[in-house]
């Protein structure tokens, strides 16, 4: 192993810029002449647009230009996309209510854009916004599922507002298994609507140049060129070739900056109409709560059959997802081939059988958001056998054992679509189990009963599907696009290497971990390496990054590119060295005839390729190789984590004192990276479990929408974690043998805390479990009628 | 309005309209936009500078407010071209990942560190308690914070 090669914890690149204050984020950019947009939204969750009239704030001062939904209709601009197809049972394709970058006859949600004003200072601007009149007739609108199948229409030309009715699974073979079943454990369960929460909010900067009739469009996004795709082919503001997409330094995404909105939208077509000046627009957090797509947001009812020694026979589910006013980029994939393919977890049901029903609402839009639809069929899937265990006195861990899919069983078809290529359950909940002193607890809930706490503790067994995705797979469900990913790997004369990637980093390491792997390949300096992502200008088209699916596809790719480097070295050492070229072995950055002590290092081969003075006939100079990779399957990191919690019977609080995290994620390239990785996500699944919850009034309007009202987890919230990973069972998609990690501890954790909670206080709390929540549990358990 | 403040040790003045926040005069007019603002309600801590050498959230403050006084920024903790043990630590740890935070976390924390040099972990965890962050789930932030504090506690007794 080269010393920052593959397997070293090396510090990352990209810190000395952020560190010093010296990132560049896209509000930091300024440009000449920059003008600035601030967007006129709906107060009122579902409501007529009666008239607008512009006059008054055009005629404040500053003012360049007021634009609404009917300046939209009348430049032909095209509607917002959901890019992923989904049939209903009937066959019939899912019904997309029109999605226009200003709102056009109605508002669908609290929020909804329906004009911007573009002035030469922001005050400006925020004045003549508030200055524009708009006449609304308020409808009544339809807030959550519950109330959805029955309720006012959001789109009129959509019944019942029901997108789609989706299923997966053998119906039939469920239902037979249930009939013989020995046990059937039953619930229902509400996962909890999210706010991602990315600290950057979102922001633009849409330019257009009149003198070479060409657009350029700075934003915070995890996928620059499918920006660049969708509004030039959906849109249609600009012609693809004719349009540069820049994402420099992104503060965080989670999935709220892969979808195409309409304000990064507006402000490049705006920037047009003011005659070719910049226009800026940063969201203010309100407007981050507001309208960036929301994640989860599921009410389901889940059935596990079981035989009576605690097999598990079958598992019939059925889930209604929340969609909100409009579809979003990704939104119809997330509760269907996100989820529903997810349902046998890690273990070895015969027959599952999942139906979903997406609903519009009157509320900002539901999209992908870390793990995505992942820990919703996870959260299901695990607090379901935690309560199967407790009604069959099973101990949590043992009943998962014997369900586990043996390590010798793969790959192995799942009955809900996926092919799991390895995996090694038992290994992960072994090691857990002993890092948390798993027999060790009845002493440590003792102790703490001394205290008068609550002491439990909970299991959570994950799996997930990720690195996104093998394309013929997607496209047969229904993806409209390919999911490849891209590189360029760039020698230059002096032997130092730019790395071109379609990925793009906003937190994850790109730049170290990228360079570490060629670094490795190739046999150079990790410091000589460079990694650029990120602008449309400078990279290979890529898909970007979401979805854990950076190292696993987009590296695949850079090991690709790295090949074929390789390869085309081979041909100019053997001709310089007088060899044949199937006598030319490569190793750490030198190319030697075998058995001999000739040999050329890899600097030397590149200065020859731009400078051929003596080179192969025929052969092209240069060293530069680009490589595109589509792999054939998913890659399917697993594993157990274990959360202790103390519970104060008095007041209901809920402390974290324990989390063990075991994952299996293949090879690793640095394990400092995808601890890291682990820690964000389990916070963020401790957050769902415990803090984090979208509230909307009856009347669509949103109570959390700001950080005093929408709980975010803080410091003093959460403990130290124990993150380890297994020496992995390595997956066999790419050459590396790497998992995706990213959206692992999010998918796992929710459930481990639950189980914890139920565990300690002896009934299931629904998430977040406030307080209050788990203080009214312990109220309502027969124990304390009882006592009563 | 015209102000006058020392910015990083440097001299500087400004028109500022009475509404402007310090956050709004350090990035728009000094450039300094490695102070960065992440929320509207004062909880996010994206924005934490020192201001007379204590921290403060500089899109709770007016630039007016600010007249007069010595105001330190992320750029200005590096001195003589070596980096603050707090920004040694965090690259060391992997205390960041976006970075976005990162500025306001640094900030938030050497003001801890001078007023208790020798913090607990739980110490750590409460004084972050107005500083956000998404990605780190704060493990390798207390972490950092944390092994800075013995750094600087080791140089002081060294100058001693």
């Amino acid at each position: 192993m080269a010393e920052k090669g593959i397997g070293a914890r090396v510090p990352r690149k990209e810190d000395l810029r952020f560190i010093t204050g010296r990132g560049r984020y896209t509000d930091d950019i300024n440009q000449p002449g920059q003008a600035y947009a601030v967007f006129v939204r709906s107060p009122h969750a579902h409501a007529r647009i009666k008239r607008i009239d512009k006059a008054p704030a055009l005629a404040l001062p500053g003012v360049l230009a007021v634009l609404d939904g009917q300046d939209v209709a009348a430049d032909g601009l095209g509607n917002l996309i959901c890019g992923w197809l989904v049939k209903s049972k009937d066959g019939s394709p899912m019904k997309m209510g029109k999605h226009p970058l200003l709102a056009q006859e109605k508002v669908r949600y609290v929020g909804d854009r329906v004009a911007v004003v573009v002035a030469e200072t922001l005050a400006q601007a925020k004045d003549a916004a508030e200055a524009l009149v708009v006449e609304y007739e308020e409808l009544p609108a339809v807030v959550d599922l519950a109330g959805a199948h029955e309720g006012p229409l959001v789109h009129d030309e959509i019944p019942n507002n029901l997108c789609y009715d989706w299923e997966l699974g053998d119906k039939a073979a469920v239902d037979a298994a249930f009939a013989r079943a020995h046990h059937v454990t039953r619930t229902e369960l509400v996962n909890n609507r999210l706010v991602p929460n990315a600290m950057e909010p979102r922001a633009a900067i849409g330019h257009y140049d009149p003198g070479q009739d060409a657009f350029t469009l700075y934003l915070t996004s995890q996928n620059p060129h499918v920006h660049r795709l969708v509004i030039s082919a959906f849109v249609g503001i600009a012609p693809e070739h004719k349009l540069r997409v820049v994402a420099p330094d992104v503060g965080g995404g989670f999935g709220s900056k892969i979808f195409i909105y309409g304000e990064e939208c507006v402000v490049l077509w705006a920037s047009k109409k003011i005659g070719g000046r910049p226009v800026k627009w940063t969201a203010e957090r309100s407007e981050s709560f507001l309208t960036d797509a929301h994640g989860r947001d599921h009410v389901s009812r889940a059935e596990l059959a079981l035989d009576k020694d605690g097999n598990f026979l079958a598992l019939r589910v059925n889930t209604k997802a929340n969609l909100g006013g409009y579809m979003s980029t990704f939104s119809s994939c997330i509760p269907t081939y996100l989820y529903a393919t997810l349902l046998a977890g890690q273990y070895k049901t015969p027959a599952i059988y999942c139906d979903v029903q997406a609903y519009y609402t009157n509320t900002a839009p539901v999209d992908a958001y870390r793990g995505a639809g992942r820990p919703e069929a996870s959260f299901l899937l695990e607090t379901l056998i935690d309560q199967a265990a407790m009604e069959m006195r099973m101990d949590p861990a043992e009943i998962r054992r014997k369900n586990f899919i043996p390590k010798t069983a793969f790959p192995y078809q799942t009955p809900v679509a996926l092919v799991y290529d390895t995996g090694d359950y038992e290994a992960c909940l072994d090691e857990a189990l002993r890092l948390v002193d798993y027999a060790g607890f009845p002493a440590r809930r003792a102790q703490s009963e001394k205290n008068g706490k609550l002491r439990g503790i909970g299991i959570s067994c994950y799996i997930e599907a990720c690195g996104i995705a093998p394309s013929a797979v997607v496209g047969s469900l229904g993806a409209g696009v390919g999911l490849w990913e891209s590189a360029k790997v760039r020698f230059t004369h002096t032997g130092k290497v730019q790395v071109l990637t379609g990925t793009h980093t906003h937190g994850q390491g790109h730049e170290t971990t990228f360079s570490q792997l060629v670094a490795e390949k190739l046999g150079v300096p990790y410091e000589d390496v460079e990694v650029i992502h990120g602008d449309t200008e400078k990279t290979p088209v890529g898909m970007g990054t979401y979805g854990s699916r950076s190292l696993a596809v987009g590296g695949e790719a850079l090991v690709r590119a790295c090949d074929k480097i390789i390869a085309k070295g081979k041909k100019i050492a053997a001709h310089l060295l007088e060899a044949s070229e199937a006598d030319i072995e490569f190793r750490d950055g030198k190319f030697t005839v075998a058995g001999t002590d000739k040999s050329k290092t890899i600097g030397e081969i590149v200065f020859a390729a731009y400078v051929p003075h003596n080179y192969p006939a025929g052969l092209e100079p240069g060293m530069e190789e680009s490589a595109f990779f589509d792999p054939p399957n998913f890659t399917f990191p697993s594993g157990t984590y274990v959360c202790e919690v103390e519970v104060d019977p008095q007041t209901g609080e809920v402390d974290v004192v324990k989390f063990v995290a075991v994952d299996d994620f293949g090879n690793v390239i640095n394990p400092m990276i995808v601890e890291g990785q682990v820690h964000g996500g389990l916070v963020q699944g401790i957050g769902q479990a415990l803090l984090e919850g979208v509230r909307y009034d009856a009347g669509g309007q949103l109570l959390t929408g700001s950080y005093m009202d929408y709980c975010m987890p803080r410091a003093d919230d959460v403990p130290s974690f124990e993150v380890h990973t297994v020496r992995g069972t390595a997956c066999t998609s790419n050459s590396m043998g790497v998992k995706g990690c990213g959206e692992a501890g999010a998918i796992g954790a929710p459930a481990a805390v639950i189980n914890a909670i139920t565990n300690a206080i002896g009934v299931r709390v629904e998430m977040p479990a406030t307080p209050e929540r788990v203080w009214r549990a312990i109220q309502s358990r027969p124990m304390a009628k009882a006592a009563e | 309005m015209r102000i006058s403040m020392t910015v990083n040790g440097r001299a500087v003045s400004g028109e500022v309209e009475p509404r402007t926040l310090l956050v709004e005069f350090l990035r728009n007019q000094l450039g300094l936009t490695g102070t960065h603002v992440g929320c509207d309600t004062s909880q996010c801590g994206c924005c934490v500078v020192h201001v007379d050498g204590v921290s403060a959230k500089s899109c709770t403050m007016l630039a007016v407010q600010a007249d007069g006084c010595s105001v330190t920024t992320i750029e200005g903790l590096a001195q003589g071209g070596k980096l603050h043990p707090l920004q040694q630590a965090f690259h060391e740890h992997h205390g960041l990942q976006c970075g976005f935070c990162t500025p306001g976390m640094i900030m938030s924390a050497a003001d801890l560190l001078q007023r208790n040099p020798d913090p607990t972990e739980h110490e750590v965890r409460e004084w972050l308690e107005g500083n956000l962050c998404r990605c780190t789930g704060y493990h390798n932030i207390v972490k950092a914070i944390l092994a800075a504090a013995q750094t600087m506690r080791g140089m002081a007794k060294a100058a001693e």
